[in-house]
């Protein structure tokens, strides 16, 4: 390897075939270049959406309802179910256990919200004060709904952000008081939510005082749990399905819904989906592997034929060479050590090339779907590998077709 | 040096077999210069190639300087090659990227000899042929001749037993042929035992033995009287 004879011997060969040697490289450099970019973009893949999926708590469930689809004991489809305090209260207290936050919530139609002259329509929701932690609420200034405003029936509202600016123009919120469909609530907190904007333009009020002034009754819309943190990922994932079968169970039972209805309750666990993007996810990256090992191969086939071209044209160089007492193994070791000297020096060309790539374009990229593209340590490192391995595939049946010339043919050969 | 005893051999072409050597008997002593004269087909490149381990026999007995050559894989072939062979060939066969001394420097890196060594081993072999001054030169930088000599000089350095030369004068000049066998012989004074093939008789009287082959029999095998090349240079 540290044979200078050999060395010099390569980069006079190589010299002697710049055009040649370069558009060989050029083979393997794209590969690996492409295998590398493809695998920065599915971990920036991976990244986005796992971002997307921090923005809510991430093992939540959402429960709410819609009407029946399937008639059931004699009453035909199309009822509309309504969720009650009561199913809440049962759900939290059979479940106690593993429950970590849990909240029911009751929304305001016609949300309209005033203050002095200013108004604006937004969705005004009756929560319980855990809400703040299934949303991932962070508090810009004052608290979040309490037990104390929930049991006092207290008049008091939490707004977003975007509610915040759009009403009080930068004033000081926390502590004036606005107007909901004409009814006086004083506002305790600006909240803001990773989810953007949108989320931002929401005003909670305690869900008693909801259900009282706005004729709730004791109507709920939904119900919204995360349950106690598992060991791992498959734990926490069967936890929630456990509990979101046994809880659309209990709910059809109380309401008197078939079974096989889909449609009546509707129990959104949003660890399953993660778990759905994650599988695909895997498979991209699966897939991505793969396009990007088989580009390489491609290249390593242009390499192994241009050293079968190397090796004939040769063929009398190196029967010479054998005559004048060559081994065939240092033979082997001439074209081996030339082919993955081409594709190590292409491979890290390319290599270097996606890494300053994904380097300079990678933090510049900020689409929904793709956040900070990049490859670990561990991933170049066995990019590396497979270069060499790939060199000396490559090399391989040239070199010993090579050392199996014989001196006498090769001598023969014009 | 050379005992060759009973030695056959036969190519097959397609479904049929060609016998080229039918039975060669044959001893080279050291010291000696010795032309393998014959027609095309007559198997005097077949035979060079046998005694240069370049090609093995069917049947019979090889010894080179008392060791038998037989069932050689191609590792001992190539260790024996450089250890007891020098060879020189019609078209000179030298390395066409690589200088005149990188040549000569070639048997000795398969030899394992350190590179400085190597290198002013080979430029005493370019001086002794010569061709000092053209060292740095490559092959294509030289004509016929000089390049017939780089390729003695290279077929030299390894210090073999034998020198074989497949028709060295093949692709030369009558000049040039004359300069090349004049150093040659000059080689051989020096007690070098040297093999030449050729089918050109002025060059066959050169040497000091002539041996003719016809149809892959020796007809005949005579010390003749060595004419010197110096004279015509």
């Amino acid at each position: 390897m540290f044979d200078l004879e050999r060395w010099e011997e390569i980069f006079e060969t190589i010299s002697k075939n710049k055009l040649r040697t370069f558009l060989t490289s050029l083979s393997v450099a794209s590969g690996i270049f492409i295998l590398v970019i493809l695998l920065g973009i599915g971990e920036g893949m991976r990244n986005g959406i796992s971002r997307e999926f921090e923005q809510d708590a991430a093992n939540i469930l959402y429960v709410w309802t819609g009407s029946t689809s399937v008639g059931y004991k004699g009453m035909n489809p199309g009822r509309r179910i309504q969720m009650k305090n009561a199913d809440y209260d049962f759900a939290v207290q059979k479940h106690q256990d593993e429950l970590e936050y849990k909240s029911s919530m009751f929304r305001i139609w016609n949300g309209v919200v005033n203050y002095n002259k200013e108004s604006g329509s937004y969705r005004v929701e009756g929560v319980l004060p855990d809400y703040q932690f299934l949303e991932n609420s962070g508090m810009m200034s004052g608290r979040f709904i309490n037990h104390n405003d929930h049991s006092g029936y207290e008049k008091v509202a939490v707004i977003g952000k975007r509610v915040n600016d759009d009403l009080f123009k930068g004033k000081q919120a926390v502590g004036e008081y606005i107007e909901i469909s004409g009814i006086n609530f004083k506002v305790i907190g600006v909240f803001t939510d990773p989810g953007g904007e949108r989320e931002e333009t929401r005003v909670y009020v305690p869900l008693s005082t909801a259900q009282r002034v706005f004729n709730g009754s004791n109507n709920i819309n939904n119900m919204a749990f995360t349950l106690e943190k598992e060991e791992s990922f498959e734990a926490a994932l069967a936890a929630s399905t456990r509990f979101s079968e046994q809880l659309q169970q209990f709910l059809k039972e109380q309401h008197t819904i078939a079974p096989e209805d889909t449609r009546a309750v509707v129990v959104n666990n949003s660890l399953e989906n993660a778990k759905r993007f994650y599988d695909l996810m895997d498979m991209i990256k699966f897939f991505f592997w793969g396009v990007g090992i088989c580009t390489i191969i491609a290249g390593i086939v242009g390499v192994s034929n241009i050293m079968l071209i190397i090796v004939k044209e040769r063929t009398r160089e190196i029967g010479v060479r054998k005559a004048l007492g060559a081994r065939p193994w240092s033979i082997v070791m001439m074209v081996l050590h030339e082919s993955i000297f081409v594709t190590a020096i292409a491979g890290f060309v390319g290599l270097i090339g996606s890494l300053a790539l994904l380097e300079l374009v990678g933090p510049m990229i900020e689409t929904q779907y793709i956040a900070n593209p990049s490859v670990n340590f561990n991933v170049a490192l066995s990019t590396v590998f497979i270069l060499i391995i790939a060199g000396a595939v490559a090399g391989f049946f040239p070199a010993w077709r090579a050392a199996r010339i014989k001196p006498i043919v090769a001598l023969r050969d014009e | 040096m050379i005992e060759i005893k009973d030695l056959h051999k036969s190519y097959k072409t397609g479904g049929s077999s060609l016998h080229v050597l039918k039975g060669i008997n044959f001893s080279v002593a050291e010291g000696e210069l010795v032309s393998i004269m014959g027609s095309s087909g007559s198997g005097k490149s077949t035979l060079l190639n046998i005694l240069g381990m370049l090609d093995e026999a069917d049947e019979g007995t090889y010894t080179l300087d008392g060791v038998p050559i037989k069932n050689l894989n191609e590792t001992v072939a190539a260790r024996y090659r450089n250890k007891f062979l020098g060879f020189i060939f019609q078209s000179f066969n030298l390395i066409s990227y690589k200088s005149a001394l990188d040549n000569v420097a070639l048997p000795l890196y398969y030899q394992g000899v350190k590179r400085k060594e190597r290198m002013e081993s080979a430029m005493n072999y370019l001086e002794k042929v010569g061709l000092k001054d053209w060292s740095s030169h490559l092959p294509n930088e030289l004509s016929g001749g000089q390049k017939q000599r780089v390729a003695i000089a290279r077929a030299l350095a390894s210090d073999p037993k034998v020198l074989l030369a497949d028709e060295p004068t093949g692709a030369l000049d009558s000049k040039t042929s004359y300069e090349v066998m004049d150093l040659i012989q000059e080689i051989n004074e020096e007690g070098r035992t040297i093999l030449i093939v050729t089918h050109e008789h002025d060059i066959a009287q050169m040497t000091k033995r002539i041996v003719n082959l016809k149809d892959g029999v020796i007809i005949d095998d005579t010390l003749v009287d060595q004419v010197k090349a110096q004279q015509y240079v």
